[in-house]
C-alpha cells in the first residue's frame, strides 16, 4: 500500500535518513522501531509531507506523495498522531474528532455562512460518526468537555479517535503509548488490537517493545537513518545487528 | 419527556437561532424607547464597526491570524462608494456590490503573498498595507479630495425611501450587522469553521487533518476585507461625508482592539467588543483626548491577563472553574 524507495533525508549536511526502503502492506501492523535519533519522526514527517524528503520516492496506492503537500496527502487518506499531542484543547473533545473529518464536511466558506439544509443534514451525520468513535473509545462520556481539561491518558485516545474518525486508508502513529502508565497502555494495546482485526493498516512508530512485538505483523529497524533489519517480530527479536543496536543497549540497561 | 425537559432540549439545540432572534427584536423594539439621536447615531457608528469585527474577528479569532491593516479595506470601501456615486454617477446599491468585488480583488491581491507571512511579518505586511492605503487617499487629490476629505456622497434609498436619519439608519446599518452576524455565526458552527480553528490551534495538526492551511487563511482574509468594505460604503453613504483620518493605522488597531476586548473567536463577543470601544469615550471625559494611549493600555493588559480576549477570557474562567469543581464533586 505505502512503499518507500531509497528515500534520504538529510539537514544541511547531516544525514538523518539514508536509503530508507519498506513497503507497508495493506490490512497489517508494521512497526518502525530504532534508537533515539534513528530518524523514525523525520521518516513519519517525510511520509506526511511536513518534511520534503531529499532523495528517493514515496509511493502510495500508486500515487507519488513526494513533492506533495501535507493537506493533500492527508486527503488522499493518510491520517497520523503526533509523539507530542497536537490537539486543540480550547475545542471539545466532540468538536476535536470533528476536526478529523475535515475532508469531508466541505470547504466553501459560501455554503458554510449559507447553511444550506444539506450542509446541516451531512453536520449531523458527521456528528454521529464522531460520537460512534467516541464511544468506540470510551469517551462518549466527555465529548463535550474542552479537550485541555483531559488527563494525558484520554488526550492520547481522543488524539487516536480523531486519526480514526475518517476512516483512512492507513494511519500512521507516532509513539501512540508514550508517557502512559502500564493500564493505559495495556488499552491503547487493546484499541490497537481491534482496529488490526477490522482491517486497517497501520504504521507504528514505538519504544514500548511489548506492544510492538504483541502487535506486529513486521517489523522495521532504523539506526542512524539507514534500516538495518526487517521481518516478522521474532526474526528481528534474533537479528544480531539489531540486538547490537538496539536491544542489546535495553539488555544492558535493563 | 416533560415539558420543562422538552423546553431545554429546545433551547440548548437552537441557542444560536433564539439568541439572533431576541438581539433582532430587542433592536427592532429600540427606536420607539431611545429617540435621541445622538444616542441612535453611536449605536449606527457601533453597528458598522459590529460588520467589520465580525469579519475580523474571523480571521484574528478563529483563524488566529493577525492583521493591522483592516482600516484599509474599510477606506477603499468607503472611497470606492464615494468616488463611485459621486465622480462617476452610478447607482449606490451595485456600486456598492461592485467596490467589495474590487476590494475582495485587492485582499486577494496582497493575501496571497503576505499571508505566508506569520506572526510579527504579518502584523508589519497588513500594518504597511494600511499606510501604502491611506497615503494614497490623502495624496491622490484630484480623485479622493485629500486630507480635506469627500464630501457630497447621496444617503442609501430603496425605491423612494431614503436612509437619511438616524431612525431609518438604524434599522438599515442593523440589518447588515445582523446579516454579517448570521453568516459569521453560521460559518463557524461548520466543518469549514472547524477547519480555522484547527489552523488557528496547529498549522501541522491542521494540514495533517486536510485542511489547505494557506487557501483557508486567504479566504478568511478576502471574506473579513469584503465585510469591511461593504461596512466602509454604508459608512460613507451614512455620513455623506469621507475622510482619509477614518481609515489610518489607528482605526485598524481600534479594530484589532475590539476584537480582543470581545474575546478571540467570539461572535458574538465582537458587539461587546465593537459597543465598549465606541461608548468609552462618550462614558469618560478623559478617553477624548488619551484615546490611542488608553486603547494601547487597554491592548497590553489584556493580553497580559486574558490573552483569549476579555469576554472569552473571562468565560472560560468561569466554565473552567464549574468544570473542575464538578469532576472533584464527582470523585469525592
Amino acid at each position: 500500500m505505502l512503499h518507500l524507495e531509497e528515500v534520504g533525508k538529510r539537514f544541511g549536511g547531516l544525514p538523518a535518513l539514508d536509503q530508507v526502503s519498506f513497503s507497508v502492506p495493506r490490512g497489517q501492523v508494521t512497526a518502525l522501531i530504532g534508537p533515539n535519533g534513528a530518524g523514525k519522526s523525520t521518516l513519519i514527517n517525510c511520509i506526511t509531507g511536513v518534511l520534503h524528503p531529499t532523495t528517493g520516492s514515496i509511493r502510495f496506492l500508486d500515487r507519488q506523495l513526494t513533492g506533495q503537500a501535507a493537506y493533500a496527502i492527508a486527503r488522499l487518506g493518510i491520517a497520523r498522531t503526533f509523539q507530542n499531542l497536537k490537539l486543540f484543547p480550547r475545542l471539545s473533545v466532540l468538536d476535536n474528532v470533528l476536526t478529523g473529518l475535515s475532508c469531508e464536511a466541505g470547504h466553501s466558506l459560501t455554503m458554510a455562512m449559507l447553511r444550506l439544509p444539506y450542509l446541516r443534514h451531512r453536520e449531523r451525520q458527521l456528528k454521529l460518526r464522531a460520537l460512534e468513535v467516541l464511544d468506540r473509545f470510551d469517551l462518549a462520556d466527555k465529548s463535550r468537555l474542552p479537550v485541555g481539561t483531559l488527563a494525558y491518558g484520554d488526550k492520547k485516545r481522543v488524539e487516536l479517535a480523531r486519526a480514526c474518525v475518517a476512516e483512512p486508508e492507513l494511519i500512521l502513529l507516532d509513539e501512540p503509548v508514550a508517557g502512559l502508565n502500564a493500564e493505559e497502555t495495556a488499552s491503547v494495546g487493546e484499541q490497537l488490537k481491534q482496529l488490526r482485526s477490522a482491517g486497517q493498516t497501520l504504521l507504528l512508530v514505538e519504544h514500548d517493545m511489548e506492544l510492538v512485538m504483541g502487535i506486529a505483523d513486521q517489523v522495521v529497524v532504523l539506526d542512524s537513518g539507514c534500516c538495518i533489519a526487517r521481518g516478522t517480530p521474532a526474526e528481528v527479536r534474533n537479528n544480531p545487528l539489531v540486538l547490537e543496536a538496539y536491544l542489546g543497549q535495553m539488555e544492558a540497561t535493563a | 419527556m416533560s415539558i420543562k425537559e422538552k423546553i431545554l432540549y429546545f433551547i440548548t439545540l437552537h441557542h444560536t437561532g433564539l439568541t439572533v432572534s431576541g438581539f433582532s427584536l430587542a433592536l427592532v423594539l429600540f427606536p420607539l424607547f431611545e429617540d435621541n439621536p445622538y444616542t441612535l447615531g453611536l449605536t449606527n457608528l457601533i453597528a458598522i464597526y459590529v460588520i467589520i469585527v465580525v469579519g475580523l474577528n474571523l480571521f484574528i479569532g478563529y483563524a488566529g491570524q493577525i492583521s493591522l491593516g483592516h482600516a484599509a479595506f474599510f477606506g477603499l470601501g468607503a472611497y470606492g462608494s464615494a468616488i463611485a456615486t459621486v465622480t462617476f454617477g452610478l447607482p449606490a446599491w451595485p456600486s456598492m456590490f461592485g467596490v467589495a468585488v474590487l476590494v475582495a480583488l485587492v485582499a486577494l491581491l496582497v493575501g496571497v503573498p503576505t499571508l505566508r507571512l506569520s506572526g510579527h511579518y504579518l502584523a508589519m505586511a497588513t500594518l504597511g498595507c494600511n499606510i501604502v492605503v491611506h497615503t494614497i487617499m490623502l495624496q491622490w487629490d484630484q480623485v479622493t479630495g485629500g486630507p480635506s476629505g469627500f464630501p457630497g456622497i447621496p444617503s442609501l434609498s430603496i425605491g423612494g425611501f431614503v436612509f437619511d436619519d438616524e431612525v431609518r439608519l438604524h434599522y438599515l446599518l442593523w440589518s447588515f450587522a445582523l446579516l454579517a452576524l448570521l453568516l459569521a455565526l453560521n460559518l463557524v458552527r461548520s466543518g469549514v469553521g472547524r477547519g480555522l480553528a484547527a489552523l488557528a490551534g496547529d498549522e501541522t495538526a491542521a494540514a495533517a487533518l486536510g485542511v489547505d492551511t494557506q487557501r483557508a487563511k486567504i479566504k478568511v482574509f478576502v471574506l473579513s476585507a469584503v465585510f469591511a468594505s461593504i461596512a466602509g460604503s454604508l459608512f460613507a453613504h451614512c455620513y455623506n461625508f469621507v475622510s482619509p483620518d477614518s481609515f489610518d493605522i489607528f482605526a485598524s488597531t481600534d479594530m484589532a482592539i475590539m476584537v480582543v476586548v470581545g474575546g478571540m473567536g467570539s461572535i458574538w463577543g465582537s458587539v461587546i467588543g465593537a459597543g465598549l470601544l465606541t461608548l468609552l469615550p462618550e462614558w469618560i471625559d478623559i478617553f477624548e483626548n488619551y484615546k490611542d494611549l488608553i486603547h494601547g493600555l487597554i491592548l497590553v493588559l489584556i493580553l497580559m491577563f486574558l490573552p483569549q480576549g476579555l469576554m472569552t477570557g473571562l468565560y472560560e474562567k468561569i466554565t473552567d472553574k464549574i468544570t473542575l469543581r464538578r469532576q472533584k464533586n464527582a470523585a469525592s
